[in-house]
């Protein structure tokens, strides 16, 4: 074979090798590291399924705030309009971490309660992650809200 | 060689993908679906307060004596550009006088508010200021302006979060007034 | 009266950008001298134009004119005069109007530094920055007006976001910016070439020193960046692979590749289609980036605010300028390397072991790092559009790629400017650098040793930074001592650079292995230990200021006992719009600093804390700087400026 074409070949098959180890570790990495969102309603459907680590969205639930005086740990309730999950919380929160807001927070399940490692709010007035809100505004029509006069959700 | 002709169309054709996939998230985006943020409180009594009003000092007025018949509760501030805008459609709504309008000044400081409403006119029967924001958690306010509708019974029946237009006044305001007035009709 | 002659001026500025795209690029196909001798006029014209508008727009902030929405969005009468300079570019109409600004700098340069150029690479050369201008124009002209009024006027504007009330802030976007932009003219050089059919060293020559400088900016410009996220945001974090972040450093990866691929191309004839694919791929990357922080394409705490019908537009024109380019590329671009023998320039080709395979390898690494880190920003997008789900992409993906890609990359500085062009044998670099190989993997295992925690990190830091500064410094000497041997600057400025990689080693890799952090509550009069230093929490002070009520904190930062400081980290609610700002307290120092910031106030006097230590992290900075530097030097050397005419030109293609 002429050299330069068995050079070529080589320096084919090496790329050709190398680009197949790159997309394998490229793939695994992506796998290990895309995190998933869901709302409570789909947590509860169990669409969170298999994912140990995952992101919750939402509404944080009026009056559900709790924090014991000079504790660290937070309670409280993740609303989509829909359903509602408990999350727990031993961090510091955000600045504009607040009842009656969007929040993300990326954690696990553990009995029913949502253990959150990592909790974003909204960042400024207007701000609600895309993501959540696409998610919230098709539980929204689902739900038909604003309620009608009289509805089933009495105070 | 064949080989590299066809690798100078590789840069082109990925950026065409890449094209298309952007393309496709720019489709994805273009429903910003501010609105789609769900009050939680839709149907649910309005908090109770206790808050200043602006053009009387000393007074204290309660979601009490607001109650017996509906009322427009709208969130604004001096500071705040989109309320300017909105404020002659608010304006003309109020005149209509089929509810009251009550102006709920939030985080300004008193002396620019009176100003504010010196120079542009006064819509509301009423302004209450919330200095600190203390109830405006409550009421799930996170910015301005925002317009809440409250039957006479004290339950808030819609909200909208952004600047009022004609057509957000004339295609879901007065409908849904016009369903708390019936409500209230019907259970006289 | 003075906006609407802002939007008049912008108007023409618009027509003349036309102007200086269609008739030289036309008659520099035709050979129409009177048509390319408009390039440089309507260059300079398009200068005045957009700077004059640029001074419009800084008036109405200085002069606090609410009747303009932009102004009244992005300022307010409590803003102090030196920030009502800076809010111009605070917000995304702004921000562009800078960018066309720096645009028609950089057109104006190269108009003004390019009289010894053919008039044909000038006409095409200008032609091509002046169709990326009429883009940026007729989208502030058409989707982002600033100088669109408010009717009536506002009588006061919005806060003005205080984030942006802040020095780091204020230069990042500029800096920026510079580098963004001056890669378009690497990019219309090689547009040019392509045109012309002719890729011959003086062009490359010519367009050296601007690539240097504009790469020599944006590495100033992320630096920045990353500097004001860390003191500003309160996170103890230097980097945190955020879209926004990402859409700057591609360019910055692309554009590595191109400065190390044109020094190829220049010396040695090789390398052609790289840099050239590269140079249109730093300047893409760069527009693509201004379009995924305002399309509201992907999600990001950074973005500006989002608006689709604008995402369009701006996509509609890179579909215009990029798929142009790379069309234009795959139609006339010469082949690649290793082709027919008898036609080729004998000094481009080169053996196995050679100078020119280790950048091409460098090349390789560079951009396989540009597209996986392309990947990962884009993937949510991509499983959104396939409707795979909303996904975000953590961290760990960028970072271990990234550290994969880079390991072998370091490994290689040294020996790239002690390998000979052409063939070199392997025994003789290595013999030169294995020495120092031994020293850094000595300094590497004490290192090891040595550390508290976080031993590998540590350890690879020290051993990496050593290496590269030992192997840099190897070949300095070895320049300066061969006979009549003389430092070029652009030996030098890569000197520096390289240099530069080392410091930021041992910044990136300590702080990430030996940095220390706790969040926790604390009582005034508790205290928290990290490491040596012991910080005492000794209670918050309400205060009010201009336009905000502050908490003030107090921590006092104890070592063996004896107090070396005390920090105010500082919780701020702002008046009007109810933003809250925490300013965390850095005690700085260039072993290490101390990081503390105030969480939330939990009630019966105790506050929830944030605590960081952060070793050698000025180091990264530094590093940065050391390599913005050594792009700059590299610029000015005399081998650029030498009067083309001179050299035999080579034969074209």
């Amino acid at each position: 074979m002429h050299p330069t074409r068995k050079r070529r070949l080589l320096l084919i098959l090496a790329l050709v090798v190398a680009a197949g180890i790159a997309t394998t570790l490229v793939a695994l990495a992506l796998q290990r590291n895309v995190a998933y969102l869901y709302t409570p309603s789909e947590v509860l459907a169990g669409e969170a399924g298999d994912q140990a680590r995952f992101r919750l969205g939402g509404m944080v639930a009026d009056g559900s705030f709790e924090r014991a005086n000079g504790s660290m740990r937070a309670r409280f309730v993740v609303d989509d309009g829909d359903a509602r999950l408990p999350v727990v919380y031993e961090g510091i929160l955000p600045d504009l971490f607040r009842e009656n807001q969007a929040v993300v927070a990326t954690g696990s399940m553990r009995d029913g309660t949502f253990v959150a490692e990592q909790v974003l709010a909204k960042h400024d007035e207007n701000y609600m992650p895309k993501e959540v809100a696409d998610k919230m505004g098709e539980a929204h029509r689902k739900h038909d809200v604003p309620a009608q006069p009289g509805a089933a959700d009495a105070p | 060689m064949a080989a590299s002709k066809l690798g100078r169309w590789v840069p082109l054709l990925v950026f065409a993908g890449l094209a298309v996939l952007l393309a496709a998230g720019v489709w994805l985006s273009r429903n910003p679906n501010r609105e789609a943020l769900p009050s939680p409180l839709i149907g649910k009594p309005a908090p109770a307060f206790e808050l200043p009003v602006l053009h009387e000092p000393g007074r204290l007025a309660t979601l009490e004596e607001l109650k017996g018949a509906p009322f427009v509760l709208n969130v604004w501030g001096s500071w705040c550009v989109s309320c300017r805008a909105e404020h002659p459609v608010l304006t003309k709504f109020a005149e209509s006088k089929r509810v009251r309008v009550i102006g709920y000044n939030w985080k300004d400081e008193h002396a620019d508010a009176v100003r504010w409403l010196e120079e542009f006119g006064n819509p509301f029967w009423m302004v209450l200021v919330d200095y600190e924001g203390r109830y405006a958690i409550d009421w799930g306010i996170y910015g301005a302006p925002e317009t809440y509708l409250v039957d006479a019974g004290g339950i808030i029946r819609w909200k909208h979060v952004g600047p009022l237009t004609d057509a957000v006044v004339a295609g879901e305001l007065l409908p849904a007034l016009a369903k708390v007035e019936a409500a209230a009709e019907a259970q006289r | 009266m003075l906006a609407e002659f802002g939007q008049v001026v912008l108007v023409l500025a618009l027509l003349v950008a036309a102007l200086q795209a269609l008739l030289p690029i036309a008659g520099a196909q035709r050979g129409l001298a009177p048509w390319m001798a408009v390039a440089r006029p309507a260059a300079y014209a398009q200068l005045v134009l957009v700077l004059g508008a640029f001074a419009i727009l800084t008036a109405a902030f200085v002069g606090q004119d609410f009747s303009l929405r932009y102004v009244a969005e992005n300022s307010n009468s409590l803003l102090p005069w030196y920030y009502r300079y800076t809010a111009v570019w605070g917000a995304h109409e702004g921000s562009l109007l800078l960018w066309a600004l720096i645009l028609a700098l950089w057109t104006g340069a190269v108009a003004r530094f390019s009289r010894r150029l053919p008039p044909q690479v000038v006409a095409r050369v200008l032609g091509v920055m002046g169709l990326v201008s009429f883009g940026f124009l007729a989208f502030l002209i058409f989707t982002s007006n600033p100088f669109a009024r408010l009717l009536p006027a506002a009588v006061e504007g919005h806060d003005l976001n205080p984030l942006l009330q802040d020095p780091g802030m204020i230069v990042h976007p500029p800096m920026l910016y510079l580098g963004y932009v001056g890669f378009s003219v690497p990019f219309a050089f090689a547009i040019a070439a392509l045109l012309g059919g002719d890729v011959d060293a003086r062009w490359l020559r010519w367009t050296r020193p601007w690539t240097n400088i504009a790469w020599a900016f944006l590495t100033a410009g992320i630096a920045l960046g990353s500097w004001w996220a860390y003191y500003e945001l309160g996170w103890g974090g230097w980097w945190f692979w955020d879209p926004v972040e990402n859409a700057s450093f591609m360019p910055w990866l692309a554009g590595t590749a191109l400065l190390h691929s044109q020094a190829v191309s220049e010396k040695r004839g090789s390398f052609v289609g790289w840099t050239l694919l590269l140079a249109i791929a730093a300047f893409s990357l760069s527009l693509l980036g201004t379009f995924l922080v305002r399309s509201g394409v992907l999600t990001s705490v950074h973005a500006f605010a989002a608006d689709p019908s604008r995402g369009l537009f701006i996509l509609i024109f890179l579909g215009i300028v990029i798929g142009g380019s790379l069309l234009l590329y795959a139609l006339r671009a010469p082949g690649f390397e290793g082709h027919d023998p008898e036609t080729d320039d004998p000094r481009s080709r080169f053996a196995p072991m050679s100078r020119e395979t280790l950048l091409l390898v460098n090349n390789l690494l560079l951009a396989s790092a540009c597209a996986m880190v392309l990947l990962g920003t884009l993937y949510p997008l991509l499983a959104d559009a396939l409707e795979l789900g909303k996904i975000s992409v953590g961290p760990p993906y960028f970072a271990l790629l990234f550290t994969l890609l880079m390991a072998p990359l370091v490994l290689l500085v040294p020996f790239g400017p002690l390998t000979r062009w052409q063939r070199e044998q392997a025994s003789r670099p290595m013999a030169l650098l294995l020495p120092w190989l031994g020293v850094a993997l000595v300094l590497g295992i004490a290192a090891f040793v040595l550390a508290p925690r976080g031993q590998w990190k540590v350890a690879a830091g020290v051993a990496g930074a050593a290496w590269v500064a030992f192997g840099t410094l190897r070949f300095a000497w070895q320049r300066l001592r061969s006979p009549g041997g003389r430092m070029s600057a652009e030996m030098l400025g890569m000197i520096l650079a390289h240099l530069g990689i080392a410091v930021f080693l041992v910044g990136a890799l300590l702080v990430e292995g030996l940095g220390q952090q706790r969040e926790l509550a604390l009582a005034p009069g508790q205290q928290v230990e990290l490491g040596k230093h012991a910080f005492r929490f000794d209670g918050v002070e309400e205060r009010q200021g201009p336009n905000y009520v502050s908490g003030l904190g107090t921590v006092t930062v104890l070592r063996d006992d004896r107090a070396i400081a005390t920090l105010h980290p500082e919780k701020r609610r702002y008046a009007s719009g109810g933003q809250v700002m925490t300013e965390g307290a850095i005690d700085a120092g260039l072993a290490r600093d101390l990081y503390v910031a105030l969480g939330e106030d939990l009630g019966d006097g105790s506050w929830a804390l944030r605590v960081y230590t952060r070793p050698f992290v000025r180091w990264i900075w530094l590093g940065a700087a050391l390599m913005a530097l050594g792009g700059l030097v590299t610029a000015t050397d005399r081998r650029f400026r030498r009067d083309a005419a001179h050299r035999e030109p080579r034969a074209t293609a």
